[in-house]
Formats: structure tokens, C-alpha cells, sequence
């Protein structure tokens, strides 16, 4: 085994386009292992923590890009580095591409584009507050994806958003659809008459998707980040943002999604929406429906029915969720579990936990990675005993990779070990679709399927939903096609798969 | 403020700081944008990049003095 390495001394790439073209290489024959990555401490780190550091990488500065093979032998290695060049040189300044000739700035990108008006940064969050700064001051909307935004940084973000009256969607923002723009991670869904504010990105997707599918469309699906309805935000645009709904002629229906609020935080939002002479469904994931529907409000039990109650207040008319609750017992009496065991890998961070909040009460002992109330802290992530829901998303498998909804590395490897393991009789995962995410992550999951199915002789039941539109880059149809001849049951919603999951389990 | 600047009845025109696919979905789109090509300011330099922040904190306070902000 050698070890190769190329230093490219200042030069910038971003994290996502770096751990992509990594995880390719790491694909290729002869390649053991590849670091490809801006040296900051973390990929420092991981070096070391890999056997691959050398010596000529001391005195590195995150502004210095590297590339570290570790290979079968040279030719490989050697091999590797020239097509990670080729892949960098193909990515930056390329005919066409959105870097040839780019401003390097934003004060020079606001001189190319004089009337822009929305800022979306994604650049590692010590330096996107700054960028979040200069946009409002002159007078444009943020939405900012970046994570590692202190709570410190969003608070004084948020008050100039609130003086000026501009949105500051996040920190750690990851889907909003403004004037049926889609902003980062965000589904293709139609012009109608919801109007959405979220701090939860795939949650926002979820319900967004189900409305399109049941036949409605929505003004407006603003994110805010997760801290939004913290003691310490106070709600700022959350409030703001309904507001803003509540005064748009095209909004019928307004629906918020969030994690509890703050005691406090929650009976100032309650007082803010009280003049609002418009429908209101609130979804406060995992919280009590009573303290919701006695202030008035519509509640909502889960992402699913948050759809389906919206499109009814919408249009008057009750729709049915695609898939009946009959007609999931009737799919879940066809199968056999060859084993006790369910395994959920799950991309979105939002679905993995409205699935433990389903399926905990009926199935019982659960684990997590990320365990909500009732379900119970997996001792090791990287290994499932039991009935496991595992969020792929999370930090502690995401750190240094791209996440699982863009690269299906750990993901595929992780679905071939669950395959194999005997106690799995049922395996759940999510395939979210949409702009930003990967361009057939269907067919990269069927793919993993097939060869844990080889390679162990085992066939678990497969489960899959699919969060996205028949308009999206990838369409809906296709991707379901692609699973259903993999013999995997598809479902359209999170709520569905798990519902069907449950039938199976408890039939068991 | 409570129509946020009227956001809802503009064209929105994007100028996209960071992850480079961002901007080509918006293309692909035909949505306005304009994407930065990023990198750290003063060359990840953390002591320049202090002074400058002093400098733009400085620049922002004279503005906001001159009424111009």
C-alpha cells in the first residue's frame, strides 16, 4: 500500500463539491483510500486518524487544498490524483459553467445583477454571518444554508432582518421556495394557495411535495432554521414570516411546522397570530395537539396529514391521502418477514423522527441515533441490534462527507450491512427528490439492494417513500418505477411507509 | 415591514455565495443569478482577516454617520 499526496496551495473549493469528487474516487479499482479537502482541522484529523499524514502537511492552512491517495501501488495513486485534477479543473472556470468569470465577491456579483434581491449563502459558517450582513444592509432577502452560525450571530442576523423588513431564512436553512423559486434543496411544486413556514428543511419538502401530489400548490414555503422558535430568537421570523402570509391576497391557508416552541416563545406566537383572519395549521412535531387546537388553531398529527388538512381548508374539499389505511394493510398482509427486526436509514433528519414518533408506541423498544421521547440512544450507530431508525444526516455521519442525500456512499454500504445482519426482516429508507439532491439516488439504493441481496442470500422486505413531485429533476414516476422492479413497496409519504411498516410488525 | 419589502410580487434574482450547484439549478431554471466564486478572505489569513473586520466595522460606522447606510 503507498501513500500519495498533492498540496495546491491557495485554492478554494467548497466542502460539497470536495467530499463528492472524494467519494468517487474512493470508488475506483486499486484505491483504498482518498482525502480530498480544504486542510482544516477536521480533515487534519481525520489524516492522522486514517494513518495517511505526512510530514510536508505540517504548517497547512484551511485556505491550502489536498489531495491524499492511498493506493494498491503508485500507478493507482498517481492515477487517482490526475483525475481529481481533472474533476476540480472541470468544475472551476469551465465554459457554462457558474464559475467562469465569477465575481468574487458580492459586492461585484450585486454590480453584475443591480436589482437581486435574494442572498443565498453556503459558504462554512465563520465567514456567513458577514456575507448575511452585508445582504440585509443593502437590502436584500438571505436565505443561509451554512451551519456553524452561533446562536449569538443569528439573534443580531434576525433583529436587522426584523428593522428592514428582509427574511433571514436559517442559519442551517435547507429548503424554501420563494415566488415558486426553489432555493437549495427544494421540491418543483405548484403555484396554489398554501403558504408555508418551516424550521425543518426535509419537513417543509415533505408537506410542500404531498400538497402538489393531492393536486394543490402554494404561494410561499419560507424556512427559518431550526432556532428560530428558541427562547433566545423569540420566533422572530416565524412571526414575521406568517405575518407576511397573513397580508398576501394569494395566501388562503397558512401552515407551520416547528419542533415545540419555548414556553415562552409559544404563548408570543400564539398572541401574534391572534388578529390573523386566515386558517392557521400547525404541525409542533412531537408536542400536545390540546395546547394547539385551544388557542384555535387546526392541528396536525403529522407532515402527511398537515398536507392533507391544508388542502382541505384550501379548497373545501376533503382529499383522501394517497394511500388509505386499508389499503396499506392489505399491501403489509402480502408480505413475510423473514426476520423480527425493522431498520429504517433515513436522509431526512425530519422523517427519521416522525417515524419514531409513529412507531414507538406500537412496536415498543426502539433505537436511534437520534432517539426522540420513548425510544432509546443506539450504544453504537455503526451497528444495529433491534429495532433501529437511523438518521444518515446527522452530524456524527456527516462530518467531513457530503450528506446522504447527495452522495449515497455510507448510506449504500450501510443498507448492504443491514441486508446481511439476520435479525433484519424490514428495512424503511426515504428517497428525497428535488433540486439539490442527488440525480437518481433510486436507482443508487436499488443498486446497494441488488448487491447486499447477492452477497448475503437474503431478502429482507423492502419499504421506500419518495419526497418529491412528477416536475422535479428526477420525477417522481421514474424514481418509483425504478424502486418497484426492485420488488421494494414505495410509498408516497413518510407516514405511509411507516404505517405499513407498523402493520407488518405488529401482524408478526 | 409586514409585506417584507413586497418580496412576494418581485422576480426574485439570486446572487449565490458558496456551493456552486445552487447557481446551475437556478440556470437550469431560467432563474437570474449571479454566483460568487468564494474563497476566505485575506487568503484564510485569521490575523488579516481581523483588521479587516475592524476596517469594515469602522467603514459601517462612518456611513451610518454620513446617513448613508
Amino acid at each position: 500500500m503507498v501513500i500519495k499526496h498533492l498540496i495546491k496551495k491557495q485554492t478554494y473549493f467548497d466542502s460539497v463539491t470536495l467530499m463528492l469528487i472524494g467519494s468517487k474516487i474512493k470508488k475506483l479499482d486499486g484505491i483504498d483510500n482518498a482525502v480530498v479537502g480544504m486542510c482544516t482541522d477536521y480533515n487534519i484529523d481525520s489524516l492522522k486518524r486514517l494513518e495517511m499524514y505526512q510530514s510536508e502537511f505540517d504548517g497547512l492552512t484551511p485556505n491550502d487544498l489536498l489531495i491524499c491517495i492511498k493506493a494498491d501501488n503508485d500507478e493507482k495513486a498517481v492515477a487517482a490524483i490526475a483525475e481529481v485534477e481533472k474533476q476540480l479543473s472541470s468544475r472551476r472556470g469551465a465554459p457554462g459553467s457558474a464559475t467562469e468569470l465569477a465575481p468574487s465577491t458580492q459586492e461585484e456579483a450585486a454590480n453584475r445583477l443591480p436589482d437581486s434581491n435574494m442572498v443565498l449563502i453556503s459558504v462554512p459558517g465563520e465567514y456567513a454571518s458577514r456575507e448575511a450582513e452585508k445582504a440585509l444592509n443593502a437590502g436584500r432577502h438571505v436565505m443561509l444554508f451554512s451551519d456553524n452560525v452561533s446562536i449569538d450571530q443569528e439573534l443580531k442576523l434576525k433583529t436587522l432582518g426584523e428593522q428592514k423588513g428582509l427574511l433571514v431564512m436559517g442559519p442551517d436553512c435547507g429548503t424554501a421556495i420563494i415566488n415558486n423559486v426553489p432555493l437549495a434543496f427544494a421540491n418543483a411544486v405548484r403555484r396554489g394557495k398554501i403558504g408555508l413556514v418551516a424550521a425543518s428543511g426535509t419537513g417543509l419538502q415533505e408537506v410542500t411535495s404531498t400538497i402538489h401530489r393531492l393536486g394543490a400548490g402554494i404561494t410561499q414555503a419560507i424556512g427559518v432554521g431550526g432556532r428560530d422558535l428558541s427562547e433566545k430568537i423569540g420566533g422572530k421570523m416565524t412571526i414575521m414570516a406568517t405575518k407576511a402570509l397573513a397580508n398576501d391576497p394569494e395566501t388562503k391557508v397558512i401552515v407551520l411546522i416547528s419542533k415545540p416552541p419555548a414556553d415562552s416563545v409559544l404563548e408570543k406566537v400564539f398572541d401574534e397570530f391572534k388578529s390573523i383572519n386566515k386558517a392557521i395549521v400547525v404541525y409542533f412535531i412531537g408536542a400536545d395537539p390540546k395546547i394547539i387546537e385551544k388557542r384555535g388553531f387546526v392541528t396536525a398529527t403529522n407532515l402527511e396529514d398537515a398536507a392533507v388538512k391544508a388542502v382541505e381548508l384550501a379548497g373545501g374539499e376533503h382529499p383522501e391521502p394517497e394511500f388509505s389505511d386499508s389499503l396499506i394493510k392489505s399491501l403489509a398482509s402480502e408480505k413475510r418477514l423473514p426476520a423480527k427486526a425493522m431498520r429504517g436509514l433515513y436522509s431526512g433528519g425530519t422523517l427519521c423522527d416522525e417515524a419514531q414518533r409513529i412507531l414507538q408506541p406500537i412496536i415498543g423498544e426502539l433505537s436511534s441515533n437520534t432517539p426522540v421521547k420513548g425510544c432509546v440512544k443506539m450504544p453504537d450507530i455503526y451497528k444495529s441490534s433491534g429495532h433501529c431508525i437511523i438518521d444518515l444526516g446527522d452530524d456524527d455521519f456527516t462530518r467531513g462527507k457530503a450528506h446522504p442525500m447527495i452522495d449515497p456512499g455510507y448510506r449504500s454500504e450501510r443498507m448492504i450491512q443491514e441486508i446481511a445482519d439476520p435479525q433484519t426482516g424490514l428495512i424503511l429508507f426515504d428517497v428525497v427528490l428535488g433540486y439539490g439532491s442527488h440525480p437518481d439516488m433510486a436507482t443508487e439504493m436499488v443498486n446497494s439492494i441488488r448487491t447486499g441481496r447477492q452477497k448475503s442470500g437474503r431478502t429482507p422486505i423492502m419499504a421506500a417513500c419518495i419526497c418529491g413531485t412528477q416536475q422535479d429533476p428526477q420525477n417522481y414516476e421514474r424514481q418509483k418505477a425504478i424502486l418497484e422492479e426492485a420488488e421494494i413497496a414505495v410509498f408516497p409519504t413518510n407516514v405511509a411507509m411507516v404505517k405499513f411498516a407498523a402493520a407488518c410488525l405488529e401482524r408478526k | 415591514m409586514s409585506d417584507l419589502n413586497n418580496i412576494f410580487k418581485q422576480t426574485i434574482k439570486v446572487i449565490n455565495i458558496g456551493i456552486p450547484s445552487f447557481a446551475q439549478d437556478l440556470t437550469q431554471q431560467g432563474i437570474m443569478n449571479v454566483h460568487v466564486d468564494w474563497r476566505p478572505p485575506a487568503g484564510g489569513n485569521r490575523k488579516i482577516q481581523a483588521l479587516l473586520e475592524k476596517v469594515n466595522q469602522w467603514q459601517e460606522k462612518v456611513r451610518a454617520a454620513r446617513g448613508k447606510k
